[in-house]
């Protein structure tokens, strides 16, 4: 069942950066605010090698993974052509200044 | 509103490709319709070749099949040849009657076989060669008949002729110069070149003028007479004798032509409304029958018909490659000469190869190459760069290609490797899948090829193995990035160079004013143009512009590098290689504390902890601020370590104290940001222990004082650094390489080593500012003491001790 947590208030991610959160029951999640204050939410692994995709450079809606450089889809989680791959997305939202994620 | 309506006469590689480069920057702008005479989509007629040689089907050169054009909205008529335009009414009429009206009319009607006009040249039997129907043809006239007959020993013809041969036809060549290739090769080559076709069974008739084709009974050509009055049996004749642009039709309409549709620098013809491309646009009185300037006037022309109002067309170098399997032949610019030129020749006939090299004051200007053409790519950028050799002149014929010399086996010739060579050491990628690739996806250019098969996306050792393989296999259409002018990324048209002029000549101080400055495409750039600029903005405006972690690699934000599995290494610094008990005691507790599991001594002289967790990075720094050591930026494009031997301190055979040295240098570039990474040596003796030849600056003792070597690397391609000057005390030491490292750091491009540097704008040019010009050579070394006072260690200002908080939130992740 899908739940809505309580992240962190929005101001605790930099722009164009991202925090991670981890929890017993799921991998690492990475939150990504990119420059137009948009959130997002994906699984903190680049289907290529697995890298730590919240440690890439944010750039528009997209992340360069820090391992590679494959470029992923904050939205779908998909990497951009000619790579291929996905990486799960989750659902975010933000309330009164207050970061929350649907795990 | 309703779009405005765009017509493409020509469906070939140039008007295509015009079509794809519009589609690319404005999709929306036009409805477009091509009229194509041909009953084909648009395919890559120099692949006509291959494909005569049975090498490729006709399936294997389509570069846009019937879906591309549907899926992006075109109407295309196939088989249509149009025979009017109607400038008042602004419309197309075809042969069958369609029309199209148009806002713009793209002409791109290529160019026209030059048939002889030779009694017998409209006889059953005689083809020229210049579609896939010719091509057909010839295929078909070899399955049945025995004799052929090429007239014209160009390019084009002796392809033909190749063709030919290996679908097993007996096969003359006629030709009226003297030598064949005569446009693009010398004597010397030709001759050579001439000797390896015989071999494969070609038979050449040099300073040949056909006077008459002969009917046989059938009604078919039976065979050729020349004016000499021999006679050559000949059930196939093709008419290779160059070709001529098709203007025709631009001309019925009125539009001024001259050997060509003439067109300004925005391929525009002298009606606004109508543009001209490829082989039958003459530009600046050249019309070109190669595709690498199709390529270029395409990439305009969409510009201009997107209502960009950027870019012109300035004309282009050529270079040509002969297609012809096992042969290898290069030519580019002025291989002739001439006055003023001087010539560099190396010739081994009895291994069958010549390089020619023609220089004029010292650049490139044209070559010439057959058996060994690893380094026409390296040549032909050196050419469209107007690159300076004049030091490396006395070897530019023994080659060093531009490759990386590991990963490879020290490889340099990709046309004779096998499909299951590596060719790429560090994605695993083998020559037959690059080859697939090329030819699956129609790529053109080295970026298209990296993005597909990753291999020379990495290290880039392989680049010039790549290059050669897609040179061979799209021919003529591939043209090395002119480096000079490549734009830094996708979110822009500007190139590094343009980029710093920019931000220094218009005071930018910070990445929106640039990014708006320029007009960049993108809102926040990308992950290759974010950390340039970042690097450019602190180091033109150091203490003004804003450093933005953002923009920065990750290792370069976490002060750590970041290793396969996600965690970090760490590695402290230890000045010019030295330590001290406490210090190895303070490492030894933290590799206890943080559980590292890994310690490794580096190639820099340091003690590297590997596999460190990110959320242990702040403690492990405060850990080492308490043992009073900072960071040893193992991580950044910044100065890495400088490298010293025992020296003169204790050392029987040294003469200089280079440990001495090392130290006072490292302690003065400490916290240096530079456009890569940097290294230095100090050797207290020409023995040099210390490895300062391969060090991007080695300082070496003698007796009398210090030798200075720059641009040494160590990396993908080694690369021995060159002399610099001789300095006799510890400050001019410091002195001169600081002053050689700040015009580095003023001029070179991000992410360019200091060897690419010197290349790039010569040694010759580098020794001007630092070493002769002693009032400039001040003034760079006071500019980077400026940039680097008030550093301050970045571990110091973010470790944190047990129990702060502080800026390790920004290391931790959030518990769920």
């Amino acid at each position: 069942m899908i739940k809505w947590k309580r992240i962190c208030p929005l101001t605790d991610i930099p722009q164009r950066g991202s925090r991670v959160v981890s929890g017993p029951d799921h991998d690492d999640i990475a939150i990504f605010r990119s420059g137009d204050d948009q959130l997002f939410a994906v699984h903190d692994k680049c289907p290529h090698k697995g890298g730590p995709l919240s440690q890439g450079i944010v750039h528009g809606h997209q992340v360069t993974c820090p391992l590679h450089s494959w470029k992923i889809e904050l939205t779908s989680g998909n990497a951009v052509a000619p790579d291929v791959g996905c990486t799960q997305p989750f659902a975010v939202r933000l309330e009164d200044g207050v970061v929350w994620l649907a795990i | 509103m309703d779009k405005m309506k765009l017509v493409l006469v020509g469906n070939g590689m140039a008007g295509v490709r015009t079509l794809e480069e519009l589609l690319k920057i404005a999709p929306d702008m036009y409805d477009i319709t091509v009229f194509g005479a041909e009953p084909h989509p648009n395919y890559n007629r120099i692949l006509l070749s291959p494909v005569l040689a049975g090498e490729m089907t006709v399936q294997d050169i389509i570069l846009n099949d019937h879906s591309w054009y549907a899926d992006n909205g075109i109407r295309l008529h196939t088989g249509k040849r149009i025979t009017q335009i109607d400038r008042r009414a602004r419309k197309v009429v075809a042969e069958d009657g369609t029309e199209a009206e148009y806002d713009r009319l793209l002409l791109a009607t290529g160019s026209t076989p030059f048939i002889l006009p030779v009694p017998g040249a409209d006889l059953p039997g005689v083809v020229a060669y210049r579609d896939i129907a010719d091509t057909q043809a010839m295929i078909e006239a070899s399955q049945s008949r025995m004799h052929a007959v090429v007239i014209g020993a160009g390019l084009l013809g002796l392809e033909a002729a190749n063709g030919l041969i290996l679908r097993g036809m007996q096969v003359h060549v006629i030709h009226l110069a003297e030598w064949i290739m005569e446009r693009q090769l010398d004597r010397t080559a030709a001759g050579l070149l001439q000797k390896s076709l015989e071999a494969k069974g070609m038979q050449f008739h040099m300073g040949a003028q056909t006077a008459e084709l002969v009917r046989g009974e059938s009604g078919r050509v039976c065979a050729v007479r020349l004016k000499s009055g021999e006679s050559i049996p000949a059930d196939l004749v093709v008419m290779a004798a160059g070709i001529r642009p098709n203007a025709s039709l631009a001309e019925q309409a009125g539009l001024y032509c001259n050997r060509g549709v003439v067109v300004n620098d925005t391929l525009q013809t002298y009606d606004p409304r109508i543009y001209a491309v490829g082989e039958c646009a003459n530009h600046r009185g050249t019309a070109y029958g190669l595709v690498a300037p199709l390529f270029e006037q395409a990439k305009v022309a969409a510009n201009h018909l997107a209502m960009y109002g950027i870019g012109r067309y300035l004309g282009s170098v050529t270079s040509t490659k002969l297609k012809v399997t096992g042969i290898d032949v290069f030519s580019a610019g002025n291989f002739s000469g001439g006055e003023g030129c001087e010539d560099l020749i190396l010739s081994d006939p009895g291994i069958g190869v010549y390089k020619r090299v023609v220089l004029k004051d010292d650049h490139i200007v044209g070559a010439v190459m057959i058996g060994d053409t690893a380094d026409g790519p390296r040549m032909f950028q050196m050419i469209r760069d107007n690159q300076n050799v004049a030091e490396i002149r006395d070897h530019l014929l023994f080659g060093n290609s531009n490759l990386g010399d590991v990963g490879h086996k020290g490889e340099n010739q990709a046309a004779k490797l096998p499909d299951s060579t590596e060719i790429c050491g560090c994605n695993g990628v083998c020559k037959g899948t690059i080859v697939k690739t090329i030819k699956e996806k129609g790529l053109f250019t080295l970026e298209e090829v990296r993005k597909h098969t990753k291999a020379s996306s990495s290290c880039g050792s392989c680049t010039g193995l790549v290059e050669q393989i897609l040179a061979s296999c799209v021919g003529g259409a591939y043209t090395p990035a002119d480096s000079t002018t490549k734009p830094v990324c996708a979110c822009t048209e500007h190139a590094h160079g343009e980029v710093r002029k920019a931000i220094r000549e218009q005071h930018l101080t910070s990445m929106p004013a640039v990014m708006q400055t320029l007009g960049w495409k993108t809102p926040d750039g990308c992950a290759t143009c974010r950390p340039a600029l970042n690097y450019y903005l602190i180091s033109t405006w150091p203490h003004e512009a804003q450093d933005d972690p953002q923009s920065r690699f990750v290792n370069e934000r976490a002060h750590a590098n970041i290793q396969k599995d996600g965690s970090y290494s760490v590695v402290p610094r230890m000045w010019g290689g030295l330590t001290t008990p406490a210090e190895l005691r303070a490492i030894a507790d933290a590799a206890e504390k943080y559980q590292v599991p890994t310690i490794k001594v580096t190639g820099g002289q340091r003690i590297d902890l590997l596999g460190v967790k990110k959320t242990d990075l702040p403690k492990i720094w405060a850990d080492f601020a308490d043992a009073g050591m900072v960071s040893g930026h193992a991580y950044g494009k910044s100065l890495r370590t400088v490298k010293t031997c025992v020296g003169a301190e204790h050392c029987r055979f040294g003469t200089q104290r280079s440990m001495e040295m090392g130290v006072k240098l490292e302690k003065m570039l400490f916290g240096m940001w530079s456009p890569h990474k940097v290294k230095l040596a100090v050797s207290g003796c020409p023995r040099n222990c210390a490895e300062a030849g391969i060090k991007d600056v080695g300082v070496i003792g003698v007796d009398s004082g210090y030798e200075l070597y720059v641009a040494g690397n160590g990396g993908i391609k080694t690369e021995v650094a060159e002399f610099f000057c001789k300095v006799g005390s510890d400050e001019e030491v410091m002195e001169y390489s600081g002053a050689f490292l700040q015009l580095y750091r003023e001029e070179g491009y991000y992410l360019e080593r200091t060897v690419h540097f010197v290349h790039r704008v010569g040694l010759d040019y580098v020794k001007s500012k630092v070493v002769e010009d002693g009032a400039n050579r001040k003034a760079l070394f006071e500019r980077l003491l400026f940039a680097l006072q008030d550093y301050k260690d970045p571990w110091a200002e973010r470790g944190v001790r047990d129990g702060e908080a502080g800026l390790r939130a920004a290391f931790e992740n959030i518990p769920a």
